[in-house]
């Protein structure tokens, strides 16, 4: 099982840093929710996997962890506010400039030494 | 004794006070501030009793004990004499000041600047800890750098300001390194206690850069050669500041350091070589160059900095009465020098000019002045009967008895002879420039003497320049002697201040120096001549020319690595993880643990498997943005069936509603960005972004790998055996949420405030720009509100709220919380606003989300600090059970008022963003308050 959930964060992470590396803000706002899953896969994963054992007193006599998952919980919520903000950054930034390249212009030499 | 940290307090209170007073009168105003600095003064004077039967007195404050962190206050003989110095000093510049600055010069601001320089230089002299000192004199260096610019509209004031701080602050940096270098050897940073750790220090492989980097500090600082340049630059400030910061006390910071630390640094080869060589080249270059200044004030700027490496020099010497000779002359050159300055200040103010080619025969127009002015330049030369001629003694016989460069010990009272008649010259020149030699030539005004009392400063320093040079031990004997015990840190040899010791060496260099001084002044044009010859550009222009080169190269380097492309730096960045996480990989043996492994299912497997086959799809479909978005949920999903299935139920919950809500945002902003994606990449970068994407995937997923192997020992326990018992619930996460790590929380609704904040900041006033159509050309339905969706969102909104309520209340038990209870809420209303559309919903809620992140933030703060009220620390909790009627058993705990705080930040956090997205294509777009 920790295998497969190893392989699970390996994959997101994957697909995360290639869309993280595209041009366009689109997919780089793609790229960072994929990565959040990931991280939040891997700080969730560091309190090791418990099958059924929910952190709720009581209910069983042996608990998951229940720190990473307190972490985790919060970084889910902030993690969306965060993912927002750069996502209103990229249609301002569409708005103001007319494109959505990552680099505010779509890159050619000239165009960007005009801009300076 | 908190009577001390009062009295380093006052002048800040003095600074803040000046600010709230601008409009006052200008000598009501300079009344007032002068009052504080004569109360610290107030508080300070009683305890000479104590400090002059060798007390020290402390006052500590425990900030963060554990790394030896305090606040803490020292007032001995060395800090005693410094303070009084400030306090008096800055007592006479406040007068002063009153009748110097002129009716446009803001006399408020300045004296907010003073009043915190003062606070910065009390700090400095009385901190017990060595990284507080070290706070209150980089504090000084900025307050040096307002004051110095206080005239900003002048650019050689900006300038010398800027040259100021970069000298004296790089110097500072240097001193901390070297103050963190001391703590690390000798274990504290408290001055009693690192004071007593000599033999550990010297013998310490690290002593010869403990003491370089704080006589890096010291030096520069103290104007000591080569880093004497800024301070004639620095006399583009008000005289003052020039009076009171650059001779009387800031400067004095270097040597208060070097005093400070004597008992600790001082006694090696090191220490004698480096402070004695310093201070002699100062001394000699200070003295040579103050004869050719034409500036009033760059005269006596050069004679500080000769007079400063006198006493450097003097601290390097080996003989037991130069430390107490030293801190003799710190007294007597703060008293004459301000005195002179005071002078050259009037002068200025009453002839508009500093320039001594044409303001002569001054002797006509301000007798008074001049006399007073002729006094103080008498004991800057050295003329018997005044106190500088008592230290300067001390001085040639301290020259004469020491030994520090070997066989070549003759040089220095050779040296220390031929600067004193550059001193005698160029003092010579002050007086027989300024007041004789002739007529003023081109002033623009007729001198006459100053107000009344602008003199009074200059009158009572230059009598105290004549009462300690006539009755030295009466006047300064007690506060010398204690003075030279905290320095020395022991008993001071015994020394006798007088005015007469016979007939003797030091007597004979004094006669030498003033009959060569004034030789050397009659044939000045000579020397003059000559000096002419080195056609110099000035320092500041250098030094302006190598910081420009400085930050050029700083710019072409950082060019050099941000090219500004987002892409590239990204991709630096993560071969930088690549590496930090990839080769501690390579020194391990073996990814596997000991922790035993789950039994593998084929659920897990087949739900691991649509969750990569999503991952690697949305990837695949990036240019078609909908069905990539639609992939991604799909990703999120399996991700919240990822925490059901291992025991994270408030997780799943959580990440279920921020799913719905992350899709609705994605779906607006897909609506507001381009919906094709044009331009590809080329083969190249793809190859290159692919095999980053590969191997950072393959590291992070290694590292997963071997942490879940692992048997790791969890600090956990201690939350599950004190949830129910500490924190009243049963929900461990969420009493970790509310209560254990509340304060964590707290923090964190406050960035999501923000955030949404932010965002909405970000909202406002964006252009329009959106086409009527989508990628294809198809144009937008006009019909967005389809009949059934409102009529089941109506339906569905009361129950969802109701669900919310329930998760909410069960949430410190059982899974649930305000983080999900608010998003639950939060996607109900959000459902509203996507079935009915803003113009139904905006006059039927009448709610400010922005107000509601104030409340919720506003009302987790007051549960914390509730507490405060039953005298606990912040966000401790509290609970108890009633049993009620009907209900049973119910359950108060504080931290549900906790809890409701987060709730209505994430509601209206969330709604802000959303509904404020929603809105930039209606009428009630977000828009500026002018514009609207």
């Amino acid at each position: 099982m920790e295998l497969v959930m190893a392989i699970v964060i390996g994959v997101l992470t994957s697909c995360g840093v290639l869309l993280v590396l595209r041009a366009h803000t689109f997919a780089v706002v793609l790229g960072l929710t994929m990565l959040s899953y990931a991280v939040n896969l891997f700080i969730f994963a560091s309190g090791g996997l418990t099958a059924g054992k929910g952190a709720v007193l009581g209910v069983t006599d042996i608990y998951a962890d229940p720190l990473p998952q307190a972490l985790v919980l919060t970084a889910i919520v902030i993690g969306f506010a965060m993912t927002a903000f750069l996502v209103i950054l990229a249609i301002r930034a569409r708005a103001e400039l007319g494109n959505d390249h990552v680099d505010g212009h779509s890159g050619s030499r000239q165009q960007q030494e005009s801009r300076f | 004794m908190s009577t001390l940290l009062w009295i380093v307090v006052l002048p800040l209170l003095a600074s803040i006070f000046v600010t709230a007073a601008r409009q006052w009168q200008r000598s009501y105003l300079a009344l007032a501030v002068a009052a504080f600095p004569a109360l610290a003064l107030l508080l300070l004077l009683p305890s000479a009793a104590a400090i002059f039967s060798g007390e020290v007195l402390r006052y500590q404050v425990q900030w963060l004990p554990l790394i030896g962190l305090n606040f803490s206050l020292h007032l001995d003989g060395l800090s005693f004499l410094f303070s009084l110095l400030i306090l008096c000093i800055g007592l006479l510049v406040i007068l002063y000041a009153r009748y110097y600055l002129s009716a446009q010069d803001s006399m408020a601001r300045f004296y907010a600047f003073l009043m915190l320089f003062m606070f910065a230089m009390l700090g400095v002299v009385l901190s017990g800890n060595l990284l507080q000192m070290w706070f209150f004199w980089e504090l000084t260096s900025i307050s040096s750098f307002l004051l110095i610019s206080f005239w900003s509209q002048q650019g050689d004031a900006r300038k010398g300001a800027r040259m100021a701080l970069t000298v004296t602050a790089a110097g500072g940096l240097a001193l901390l390194a070297g103050i963190v270098l001391l703590g690390q050897i000798t274990g504290s940073y408290e001055l009693s206690v690192v004071l007593t750790q000599t033999e550990q220090l010297q013998q310490h492989a690290a002593y010869p850069v403990v003491l370089a980097l704080v006589l890096l500090g010291a030096f520069t600082k103290s104007a000591q050669f080569p880093f004497h340049f800024w301070l004639p630059n620095a006399m583009a400030a008000p005289t003052p500041v020039s009076a009171y910061l650059h001779s009387a006390t800031m400067v004095k910071a270097g040597i208060f350091l070097l005093a400070r630390l004597y008992p600790l640094l001082s006694g090696t080869e090191l220490w004698f070589l480096a402070v004695t060589l310093a201070g002699l080249t100062t001394l000699l270059v200070g003295a040579y160059f103050a004869l050719f200044q034409h500036d009033l004030k760059g005269l006596l700027a050069y004679s500080t900095i000769s007079h400063l490496g006198l006493i450097t020099l003097l601290l390097g010497l080996d003989t037991d009465l130069a430390a107490v000779a030293a801190i003799f002359h710190v007294i007597n050159h703060a008293i004459f020098k301000a005195s002179l300055f005071m002078a050259a200040g009037i002068i200025d103010h009453e002839t508009g000019s500093r320039d001594m080619r044409k303001i002569n025969g001054l002797w006509k127009y301000m007798p008074v002045t001049a006399t007073l002015a002729m006094v103080a330049s008498a004991s800057m030369a050295g003329v018997p009967l005044l106190n500088g001629f008592l230290s300067k003694e001390m001085f040639f016989t301290q020259t004469l008895h020491q030994g520090v460069l070997g066989s070549l010990s003759w040089l220095i009272p050779l040296l220390a002879t031929v600067a004193a008649i550059f001193a005698v010259a160029y003092s010579a020149r002050f007086i027989h420039d300024v007041f004789f030699n002739g007529e003023p030539i081109g002033l623009s005004k007729t001198p006459h003497e100053p107000p009344r009392y602008m003199r009074v400063p200059m009158e009572i320093l230059v009598a105290l320049c004549v009462l300690v040079g006539v009755f030295p031990q009466w006047f300064i004997g007690d506060l010398l002697s204690q003075a030279a015990v905290a320095v020395l840190g022991s008993a001071a040899p015994e020394y006798s201040l007088a005015l007469w010791h016979g007939l003797n060496i030091p007597l004979l260099m004094s006669v030498l120096a003033l009959a060569g001084g004034i030789v050397l002044y009659i044939n000045r044009k000579h020397l003059f001549v000559f000096q002419a010859g080195f056609a110099e550009q000035p320092a500041i222009y250098r030094f302006e020319n190598v910081l420009q080169r400085f930050v050029q190269r700083c710019r072409s380097l950082t060019a050099a690595i941000d090219n500004g492309r987002y892409q590239r730096f990204a991709g630096l960045m993560l071969v930088l993880v690549l590496w930090l996480c990839g080769a501690p990989l390579l020194e391990l043996a073996s990814l596997q643990g000991n922790r035993p492994a789950l039994p593998l299912d084929m659920l897990v497997l087949a739900g691991a498997a649509i969750l990569c086959i999503a991952a690697i799809a949305t990837v695949l479909t990036i240019r078609q943005r909908l069905l990539s978005l639609v992939m991604i949920s799909v990703v999120g999903l399996m991700v919240s069936l990822a925490f059901v299935r291992f025991s994270a139920p408030d997780l799943a919950l959580t990440q279920l509603s921020v799913e719905v809500v992350t899709v609705v945002l994605l779906m607006l902003a897909l609506y507001f960005l381009p919906h094709k994606s044009v331009k590809q990449s080329s083969p190249g970068h793809l190859v290159r972004d692919l095999a980053l994407a590969t191997g950072v995937g393959v590291v992070i997923g290694s590292l997963a790998f071997a942490m879940l192997t692992q048997q790791t020992d969890t600090i956990s326990d201690y939350f599950l055996q004190n949830a129910k018992t500490g924190g009243g619930g049963t929900n461990v996460v969420n009493v970790i949420l509310v209560d254990f790590r509340g304060f964590d929380t707290l923090g964190e609704i406050t960035v999501l405030g923000i955030a949404a904040l932010g965002i909405f900041k970000m909202l406002t006033g964006i252009p329009r720009f959106m086409s009527g159509a989508d990628g294809e050309g198809r144009r937008w339905a006009l019909d967005s509100h389809p009949l059934l969706l409102a009529v089941v969102s109506q339906a569905l909104l009361p129950l969802a709220l109701l669900v919310s309520v329930y998760i909410f209340f069960r949430g410190h038990n059982m899974p649930g919380g305000g983080f999900v209870a608010g998003l639950i809420t939060a996607v109900a209303m959000i459902l509203q606003y996507v079935a009915q559309g803003v113009d139904w919903v905006k006059p039927r809620l009448k709610v400010e989300y922005s107000t509601l992140i104030s409340l919720g933030i506003l009302c987790a703060t007051i549960t914390g600090l509730a507490s405060w009220l039953f005298e606990r620390p912040f966000l401790t909790s509290w609970f108890d059970y009633f049993d009620l009627p009907l209900v049973g058993t119910v359950e108060l705990a504080s931290a549900m008022a906790f809890d409701l705080g987060v709730y209505l930040t994430v509601v209206g956090s969330t709604l802000l963003i959303l509904a404020n997205l929603g809105k930039v294509t209606t009428r009630y777009r977000p828009v500026h308050k002018e514009q609207s």
